[in-house]
């Protein structure tokens, strides 16, 4: 017995078990299962087991989902840009000019609490300030840069990518905000000794530095946009799609064999783009 | 101390922007959730009152509020506890690497970014298929745990990163068991950080909403039923829910800071014996 547990590769998956039945049960079966669903048929009240391509056929038949694609890429890539540049601002802000460690700590805490309180509360909490009377269009029409109120600020395009900035830019500042904090300062000095201006520092020491967190951030940030489907449906009121939304209206039409499908291939757009990342970085040493 | 410079001055209003953009709508709808009986969802406000806070305990008004905040309370520390566990067992596995041990860092990884709504088809599709029933706490309880898990593992591969193992080495060397080692060294050492993870599992447990969807079954956690809410109520009692849940979650984050905090205290405090006698 003492034997076997010396043994580090039995006595790792012991160690690990309750961790892999769970993966095992709740990730590596689920996506075995709509894999295996994405080959089925749909009638109007069940799903019979098959083997037939028309799920796959009927998917990428259809200029929808090529549209639908590209908007997905579209918020991905605008939501990823804009959360970057006030996810790297701020945690320059944090890391370089915040001179006590208290409150850095502190400023820290405050940007992150959000993180930690419901999703669906904070998009709701837009409609107040976007609505047709809401804060925004009072305030633009009584400072007279219109006369009516704007259309366009709830259910939209714009408050799509404006609650998607708002959920996500603190996953763009943990993970920067880290690898700031692991910068070693004299490198900063002996940048400025050797005559360096504070631009220069920023573009030659520090964003190259800072690669590895910014790196993981755009990993949380386009995988969450990308397999979003509640804040597109609540923020566009229904009117924009992306792929999330799609697998969601099949499933609530009971067409489980479409919404598989649909599923298999944002899985994979997913996994390639994460990969891609990946070569980037090497997650476990930036922990 | 070195004179500030103007960046700072910039950056420091951008940073003020930024908290406002972060709290500001919340605290839009905690100050609309006050509205007088007449109010709507926007400003102005028609007068002050507690009518809305009043209008959640009426059953009928709203559907099953107190109910699937009970659920999802308990589902809560269900998933925290869990996530703690097999965080912590994870983390010790993974200081040694042991066959297999990469294949299952890159799933930990793939539970991470696989879209939520993928999780909760392929559960709610195994479990209708094997005729078992979804329930919040068979299947809804492990689609969370495909959530919080990725997040208690990173942490605790960040504190054994960390890890001085001369403490370890120098329990051993006093004779302890490896299981001494664990429990009086080990454990104290990363109890700290256990409290983020415990914080972590209980609040992304508490407000997932996506990977709960498709298997919660026939009783709702409270995301959900505040989903529901937004489709078909339009009155401040939303924002009246909306302000009580997120008070509740900003006592949970204070009293896992607090204990943070007091642990911290306490260590500072009775942690180290140096200078203290016996020679």
């Amino acid at each position: 017995m003492q034997n076997i547990l010396k043994n580090k590769t039995i006595s790792g998956w012991l160690m690990v078990s309750p961790l892999a039945v769970v993966l095992l049960l709740f990730l590596v079966l689920p996506i075995v299962m709509i894999v295996a669903v994405s080959f089925w048929r749909a009638t109007e009240f069940s799903i019979i087991p098959d083997f037939d391509f028309e799920n796959y056929e009927f998917l990428f038949g259809s200029s929808v989902t090529y549209r639908v694609f590209i908007n997905t890429f579209k918020y991905a890539l605008i939501t990823w840009a804009l959360t970057l540049l006030i996810g790297f601002t701020v945690a320059y802000y944090l890391a370089f000019h915040i001179r006590t460690q208290t409150w850095q700590i502190a400023l820290f805490l405050l940007c992150t609490i959000p993180f930690w309180t419901s999703n669906i509360i904070r998009m709701i909490s837009w409609i107040p300030f976007l609505g047709r009377n809401g804060i925004a269009n009072s305030a633009l029409m009584s400072w007279g840069i219109t006369d009516e109120p704007l259309e366009w600020l709830l259910f939209s395009d714009f408050a799509v990518i404006l609650a998607f900035v708002h959920l996500y830019t603190l996953f763009m500042v943990v993970p920067i905000f880290n690898t700031m904090m692991r910068i070693d300062k004299s490198l900063i000095e002996a940048a400025r000794d050797a005559g360096a201006n504070g631009v220069q520092i920023l573009w030659n020491v520090i964003i190259p530095l800072t690669k590895p967190g910014i790196m993981i951030g755009t990993i949380f940030v386009v995988t969450l946009v990308m397999g979003d489907f509640i804040t597109v449906r609540f923020m566009s009121g229904s009117q924009s799609a992306n792929v999330g939304r799609l697998i969601s209206n099949d499933i609530a039409l009971l067409q489980y064999p479409s919404a598989a499908a649909t599923a298999v291939v944002l899985l994979l757009t997913v996994l390639i783009v994460i990969g891609i990342m990946l070569r980037f970085v090497d997650i476990r040493k930036e922990l | 101390m070195e004179k500030r410079p103007r960046s700072f001055y910039v950056l420091t209003a951008f940073f003020g922007l930024f908290l406002l953009f972060l709290y500001g709508p919340t605290l839009t709808i905690a100050v609309l959730s006050f509205q007088g009986p007449g109010g709507g969802l926007t400003f102005p406000m028609r007068g002050t009152s507690l009518h809305w806070f009043y209008d959640l305990f009426e059953q009928q008004a709203v559907g099953d509020i107190w109910g699937s905040f009970r659920r999802s309370f308990a589902l809560g520390l269900m998933v925290m506890v869990t996530t703690v566990v097999v965080s912590v067992m994870g983390g010790l596995a993974f200081r040694k690497k042991f066959a297999g041990s990469t294949l299952l860092f890159y799933l930990i990884i793939t539970s991470l970014v696989i879209p939520s709504i993928l999780i909760s088809l392929g559960v709610g599709l195994i479990f209708s298929q094997s005729g078992l029933e979804v329930h919040w706490t068979t299947s809804g309880f492990g689609a969370q745990l495909t959530w919080t898990l990725p997040f208690g593992l990173l942490i605790m591969f960040a504190v054994f990163n960390r890890f001085d193992k001369s403490y370890e080495e120098a329990a051993r060397d006093l004779g302890a068991t490896p299981w001494q080692t664990l429990r009086h060294v080990v454990l104290p050492i990363i109890a700290p950080s256990l409290i983020g993870v415990a914080l972590f599992g209980f609040t992304l447990s508490y407000d997932e909403f996506a990977r709960t969807l498709l298997t919660a079954g026939s009783y709702n956690t409270l995301p959900l039923e505040i989903f529901g809410m937004t489709t078909n109520v339009t009155t401040p009692v939303l924002y009246a829910l909306g302000t009580l849940t997120t008070v509740f979650s900003l006592i949970m984050i204070g009293v896992f800071l607090g204990f943070a905090w007091w642990g911290g205290k306490r260590r500072a405090r009775a942690g180290s014996d140096a200078g203290k006698g016996l020679i």
